[in-house]
């Protein structure tokens, strides 16, 4: 039969999914505002902070330099706004345009197509996060503490694993392509300016540290902060922290598995007929012509 | 064996029902073309067959496969051409069907894919720089590059100018003398008519007809209308009354329509010249297969609420 002879010369699933996540990673930079926004908007941020509040120092946090507290919270920034914002974004305008339909009727399986869009988004943030480091140690002689730099990255990867995996239920649930951009940066910002990113919360009211507390924010920038301050001893794994990471990516993984979709949401042409239909599933086409 | 075969199938957004109750084969290489206005369900068909949608009731076969089961083994042997889809827009035409070909067993050779499809000179390019139409050729290619044995077309030239057709018809004619089997949907009369050895029409969500364009509605045996102006001083009275059938004016002409169109030209033109005298603007014509699709789908279509 066919399909015995089809899956004989099939291509292999590594080589599928190699493919795929090069094929991303030229789209990626090929795209001069993805670049843009995930490898330079962040930098900025730092340069600009860091310039503005060059010299000060964090009492809260034992006296270490501001600096010493930004240049970690900008790395999760940038993993944030290369995971997260990038995928929530591309993801839904990609729906939007029919792409995602393409793809579906090709037999990429599924999971290869998701597995490399997140490969390529975990990737270019890594690659943001060394541009990020290199920035903040040759500008403002950032300190790496070279025992606590395994704690940093496992906690980068986890933190671009968990953002990469809330944007991809983000996605799934939004309405649109145009409406992507702004619930991106609704859902993280007035977060991040509770999350230790920018500036540290501690001497603030203690409704900001609990409703932080709630959101993977601030646990991702507090376990990545603590392994930049010098203060903190041994190897600075922050396992609480990495936990509530862990739980969201879980969340994050069963909402997009549970909601994604690979078609735009469409009203029927002529106006309304299907509005007062709300019962069915979330995703249901044009169902005309 | 049928590459398709649909039996009954239904399907219901909500309170509308999209398709209701369809039963239609496709053969192995052959040309079907599903044929309807707007709203008509042909879409709703087609994405059923592609595993794009859930059936409510009814049974369909794709190359001997469940669509809404056959999944990858399915997805390897059609090749999908939808309406409107996006593109990688950054890549250029070759890296897009070297992509594409890789997920395939038995892809064709991208270069061929480009020639068939005249991409030639733009295979270098990025595809955001493509024009509307070329864009739309990617799309076939894209369909093709995994080398299937039967080819989904989503309105194909929808869109397209009179000469942009007319070369995409070529195109798909030449597929045909592949051996692919390809359903088309379409709602331009002369599109069916050309490319397709068969056609169903559907009207909201049935078929209304089936069959080759020839044959549709009863086209080869259906009444032939013979139309001509009266002689100067002629009422139409004065018609001989051996005339098959029953003349009728219509603006300055009258109109006969007959199911002997040669016994009424005899004893009409028999009558002229007796007379000596001229039946001007004389014209018998068939009904076309638009004269049939428009009587079948103006069918008053039932409410949707």
């Amino acid at each position: 039969m066919p399909d015995a002879a089809s899956a004989a010369a099939r291509p292999s699933d590594l080589g599928l999914l190699w493919r795929q996540l090069r094929a991303q990673n030229k789209l990626f930079l090929r795209n001069p505002f993805s670049a843009f926004f995930s490898l330079a908007f962040p930098v900025m941020f730092l340069l600009l902070f860091g310039s503005l509040n060059g010299g000060g120092r964090i009492e809260e946090l034992g006296n270490i330099r501001y600096i010493q507290f930004l240049a970690p919270g900008m790395l999760a920034f940038a993993v944030i706004s290369t995971c997260y914002t990038g995928l929530v974004t591309g993801v839904a305008i990609n729906r939007d345009e029919g792409l995602l339909k393409r793809v579906r009727g090709t037999p990429l399986p599924p999971w290869a197509y998701i597995s490399a869009r997140i490969g390529s988004a975990v990737w270019f943030s890594m690659v943001s996060a060394v541009v990020m480091v290199v920035a903040a140690v040759l500008l403002f002689r950032v300190e790496v503490i070279g025992r606590m730099l395994p704690a940093a990255v496992v906690t980068l990867l986890l933190g671009a694993a968990c953002f990469c995996a809330l944007g991809m239920a983000v996605a799934a649930v939004i309405p649109n392509g145009e409406a992507a951009p702004v619930i991106a940066n609704f859902t993280f910002f007035p977060i991040a300016f509770v999350s230790d990113l920018f500036f540290p919360t501690a001497g603030a009211p203690a409704w900001v540290g609990t409703v932080g507390s709630i959101f993977p924010v601030k646990h991702f920038s507090v376990a990545l902060g603590n392994t930049f301050n010098p203060l903190v001893q041994g190897s600075g794994f922050q396992w609480g922290h990495l936990a509530v990471m862990a739980l969201w990516t879980v969340i994050g993984v069963v909402a997009a598995v549970r909601f994604f979709r690979w078609e735009p949401k469409v009203d029927a042409p002529g106006g309304g007929r299907r509005r007062t239909r709300r019962a069915g599933r979330a995703a249901e086409p044009d169902p005309t012509g | 064996m049928a590459a398709i075969r649909v039996t009954g199938l239904r399907k219901a957004y909500g309170e509308l029902e999209a398709v209701r109750g369809i039963d239609f084969e496709v053969a192995e290489g052959e040309c079907f073309a599903l044929l309807g206005p707007n709203g008509a369900g042909k879409t709703t068909t087609v994405e059923i067959l592609e595993g794009y949608r859930d059936r409510d009731a009814g049974e369909v076969e794709v190359l001997g496969l469940d669509p809404a089961r056959g999944g990858r083994a399915l997805r390897e042997r059609v090749g999908i051409v939808l309406q409107s889809s996006g593109h990688f827009r950054e890549l250029s035409v070759r890296e897009v069907l070297e992509l594409f070909g890789g997920y395939y067993p038995r892809p064709r050779a991208t270069g061929e894919v480009i020639d068939l499809v005249g991409l030639g000179d733009k295979a270098g390019a990025r595809i955001k720089t493509l024009s509307g139409g070329q864009q739309r050729r990617l799309d076939l290619a894209l369909g093709l590059v995994g080398d299937p044995d039967l080819l989904f077309l989503d309105e194909p030239t929808t869109g397209f100018d009179p000469s942009a057709r007319r070369r995409s018809w070529e195109l798909i004619e030449s597929l045909r003398a592949l051996g692919k089997t390809i359903l088309l949907t379409t709602h331009y009369m002369d599109e069916a008519q050309n490319l397709a050895d068969r056609v169903a029409i559907l009207a909201a969500g049935r078929v209304v007809a089936a069959g080759t364009p020839d044959s549709l509605g009863g086209r080869d045996e259906g009444e032939t209308l013979i139309a001509f102006r009266l002689p100067a001083g002629a009422a139409l009275d004065d018609l001989p009354p051996g005339l098959p059938g029953r003349p009728e004016p219509r603006e300055d002409r009258v109109e006969l329509r007959t199911t002997e169109p040669t016994r009424a030209l005899r004893v009409l033109t028999g009558w002229a010249l007796a007379r000596g005298e001229e039946l001007d603007a004389l014209t018998v014509t068939r009904p076309s297969l638009e004269d049939v699709y428009l009587r079948l789908t103006n069918a008053p279509e039932p409410a949707h609420a």
